[in-house]
């Protein structure tokens, strides 16, 4: 028979229950709430519905949940909401995770294995959780020769970089982080970073299986970034746009997919590419180079890299959708906001609750993130696809490819693109548009 | 004062172009052994392999033990070939003894020593897969064994280790309904393999990767002495269970795999296409066995071999595997040599890798079926 607390006391255990709630009332109210008063000080506070929003008022209605609405809207439209929450990190890192955790059980499908199955009861559901921990309990071993300030800011700047990448990408109509008129050029200086990452934090570990992994992946970087860039030149000859948001209007009725699909494929493959995901793993070949350029990172280090990884991934799958395959466009499936909350509020017995200024979000914009979603998550699936059934090609295979075969598909599409444009089929005051 | 070194231990001249890599002996594509190789950019210069990581002096132990105390550690050089490492050890000691088998032991042998070829073979065509970055095969191939490992299980309850082979026949008779079970299963593992075709051997990358790389002409490899389906796969038609056979082996109908490209695909198709060749003897096998009878001939207790030496070999799954037995007249065996064919196959290494790219290292390695424990005994 086993006891956990054997000398355990009902009375006790509650008398220690409020010892703790003691402690934390007065903790909070002698310190908590003038450091709060403290930091509001500081802040300017906005004005809801022509009211300055004093500390007590904004305690007053979180009390009061039918006038928190308005809070919650003035933070959502706030630049920290999408840069930290929705189009931003959170919703990448959330989309990230779910991929992480879609990736092993679907390539344990195609193993006949089972994946993950303990952790969290269903179906393991908690195993990212549990390797996240892991990593970050384990010590971080730096080598003794390291070049120690790079190879601790390699991962650091890894995840920015991902990061960058990430806020570039429109989710829904008028919901992206930044939009900048040349937003396609700024995602080829973004992902012209990844590179000069990994040849810093490989020179820097000091190791021959670095240095080695290091210099593959700037060979497989340079000798794909240019089909790449190239694939995706059709689609701004066709919208006569480098803005993203603007290119995902111009495919309202057809989406670019139809008339570049050379294009879509050598950008698929290019994104295999660049994300080092087999068949194009060579940077991390484990059997030849032991783990490449991540070889010497440890702990929370290596699961930066991974995080940075898994986030370049959501991006890169996110640009498929929007170059090729209409971003938020979509049929309207979202049903409308029901009016009646706003106008009779929610009666629930004899309390009837009303919620002025609901909606939070416009049904636009809900559908356009459920369609791009399903369409994100279709590309990630391909992309997860070609590591059950490839074995790992050899660098020079890689480079052939690249610089033979990719490059000259990559320029048929663009004659194409550029036909269609001159027998005024498509572009401005063509046929179809 | 300047000392001679002894080769290998001279300081070596630091060259700005040639690096030195250790592969091994803490390297995910190296088993227990290292191979020193030197790259220029990503071309290898030299490769020397250094095993002797995992010496156990088999040989020496087995001068200290009877001859049927030595049963257990000897198949622990392969434990998952253990039946083929025995095989020529008891039909050595039955000679060096004077012992006739049983003919229905002899077909259980058969079939035990086929059932573990598969085992083996399935191991390392597994870890040829992760080598080659091909997780699905690892997976796939690794799981396919347990129809195996089960049937071995039934047969001498042991899932790895079976010390099922005994001078003098086997160790027990087969289970209650063995045969149908046998038959189920290996008829169920010939479709599985039909799909590895699919996804392994015919995958258009697995073949830009492997075809032409490390290639074994026909002189080499007779002139470097390898053996088993290395050989084979440089087209020479060489298995002893055809050139030699021993217990049953001629009763049965099956055909030796000869390939003649002697290139990594070649060689990693080898093993591979001779698995099929297994699932014909053991059906064949099951077919011809005498449905009961002993099994096993009684020894006497601590017996003792006349002042005798003997020679056996039978076609492990990695080739030719011999014993040499010296006795006299004394219940331990006087010496016991063990020429396993993973040595022999070993020192290909140096003359494959050399001008190969880095990134073909573990292609041409481990196609040559090569395991490192057995090769240090």
């Amino acid at each position: 028979m086993s006891t956990i607390a054997p000398e355990f006391r009902l009375s006790r255990f509650i008398a220690s229950l409020f010892d703790i709630i003691f402690w934390i009332l007065l903790i909070f109210s002698l310190v908590g709430l003038p450091i709060v008063f403290i930091i509001l000080f500081y802040i300017k506070l906005p004005l809801i519905n022509g009211q300055l929003l004093t500390p007590y008022l904004a305690m007053t209605w979180l009390a009061d949940p039918s006038r928190s609405v308005p809070i919650i809207k003035s933070f959502i439209h706030t630049t920290f909401f999408k840069v930290a929450v929705f189009p931003g990190f959170g919703f990448a890192a959330l989309l990230a995770a779910a991929t992480i955790f879609i990736e092993r059980k679907f390539l344990a499908k195609m193993q006949l294995r089972v994946g993950p199955l303990y952790c969290g009861k269903i179906e393991g559901i908690l195993q990212l959780m549990g390797d996240g921990l892991k990593l970050m309990s384990k010590e971080i071993i730096i080598p003794a020769k390291a070049d120690k300030p790079i190879f601790w800011i390699g991962p650091l700047l890894f995840v920015g970089t991902a990061g960058a990448f990430v806020s570039l990408i429109p989710v829904a109509p008028g919901w992206v982080v930044a939009n900048p008129n040349v937003g396609l050029l700024a995602v080829f200086a973004t992902i012209g970073f990844f590179p000069i990452i990994a040849v810093l934090s490989a020179w820097a570990a000091n190791s021959k299986w670095t240095f080695i992994g290091g210099l593959r992946a700037l060979h497989q970087m340079i000798s794909f970034e240019i089909p790449l860039i190239l694939s995706l030149l059709s689609i701004v000859i066709l919208s006569g746009t480098l803005n993203l948001s603007q290119i995902v209007e111009s495919q309202k009725h057809y989406w670019w997919i139809v008339f570049t699909p050379i294009s879509a494929i050598v950008f698929f493959i290019t994104i295999i590419a660049e994300l080092e995901r087999i068949p194009f793993d060579l940077p991390e070949a484990e059997s030849e180079i032991v783990a490449g350029w991540l070889t010497e990172f440890s702990g929370m280090m290596y699961g930066l890299i991974q995080l940075g990884t898994y986030l370049k991934l959501y991006a890169f799958a996110g640009l498929f959708t929007v170059l090729f395959l209409g971003g938020w466009n979509g049929p309207m499936v979202w049903p409308p906001f029901p009016e009646d909350i706003v106008t009779h509020g929610i009666t629930i017995g004899p309390v009837t609750a009303k919620f002025p200024g609901l909606p939070l979000f416009d049904q636009e914009m809900l559908n356009g993130t459920l369609w791009f979603v399903i369409k994100t998550a279709g590309v990630i699936l391909l992309i997860l696809l070609p590591r059950g059934v490839f074995p790992r090609i050899r660098i020079d295979m890689l480079l052939h490819n690249g610089w033979y075969k990719w490059i000259g598909l990559a320029f048929v599409n663009i004659f194409i693109a550029l036909g269609l444009l001159y027998a005024g089929v498509l572009g401005p005051g063509g046929l179809i548009h | 004062m300047t000392t001679q070194l002894p080769p290998g231990f001279e300081l070596e001249k630091v060259d700005d172009r040639i690096m030195t890599l250790n592969v091994g002996p803490q390297h995910p594509g190296s088993g227990h052994m290292r191979l020193i190789i030197k790259v220029d950019g990503d071309y290898i210069v030299s490769c020397d392999p250094d095993p002797g990581y995992v010496h156990r002096g088999e040989e020496k132990m087995a001068e200290y033990r009877n001859y049927i105390q030595n049963i257990p550690h000897l198949e622990r050089p392969v434990i998952h070939d253990s039946s083929n490492i025995l095989y020529p050890y008891c039909l050595a000691v039955e000679d060096l003894l004077g012992i006739e088998v049983p003919e229905r032991a002899k077909y259980v042998r058969v079939i035990a020593s086929e059932l573990n070829r598969c085992i083996y073979t399935l191991y390392w065509l597994a870890i040829y897969g992760i080598f080659l970055g091909h997780s699905t095969m690892f997976m796939w191939s690794a799981g396919d064994r347990e129809l195996f490992i089960d049937l071995l299980e039934a047969m001498s309850g042991a899932r790895v280790t079976h010390a099922f082979l005994v001078p003098g026949g086997v160790r027990n008779d087969l289970p209650a309904n063995f045969e149908e079970r046998c038959l189920r299963q290996v008829n169920y593992f010939e479709k599985r393999l039909r799909e590895y075709e699919d996804i392994f051997y015919q995958n258009p990358l697995l073949k830009a990767r492997t075809e032409d790389t490390g290639i074994l002409s026909r002189t080499d490899a007779i002139r470097l002495g390898t053996t088993g389906s290395v050989l084979r796969a440089s087209g020479v038609d060489f298995d002893i269970r055809k050139k030699e056979p021993y217990d049953v082996y001629e009763n049965l109908d099956f055909d030796t795999v000869v390939m003649k490209e002697g290139d990594s695909y070649a060689r990693s198709r080898v093993p591979y296409l001779e698995m099929f060749e297994s699932c014909r003897i053991i059906k064949d096998a099951l077919r011809k066995m005498p449905k009961s009878g002993s099994v096993r001939t009684k020894l006497k207790p601590n017996p003792k071999g006349g002042n005798d030496e003997v020679y056996r070999r039978i076609e492990s799954g990695r080739g030719a595997l011999g014993y040499y037995i010296v006795s006299n007249n004394r219940p331990e065996p006087y010496r016991v040599k063990i020429s396993v064919g993973s040595f022999r196959n070993l020192i290909c290494i140096p003359y494959l890798l050399k001008g190969e790219k880095l990134g073909n290292m573990p292609a041409v390695y481990w196609s040559l079926n090569y395991w490192p424990v057995e090769a240090d005994r």
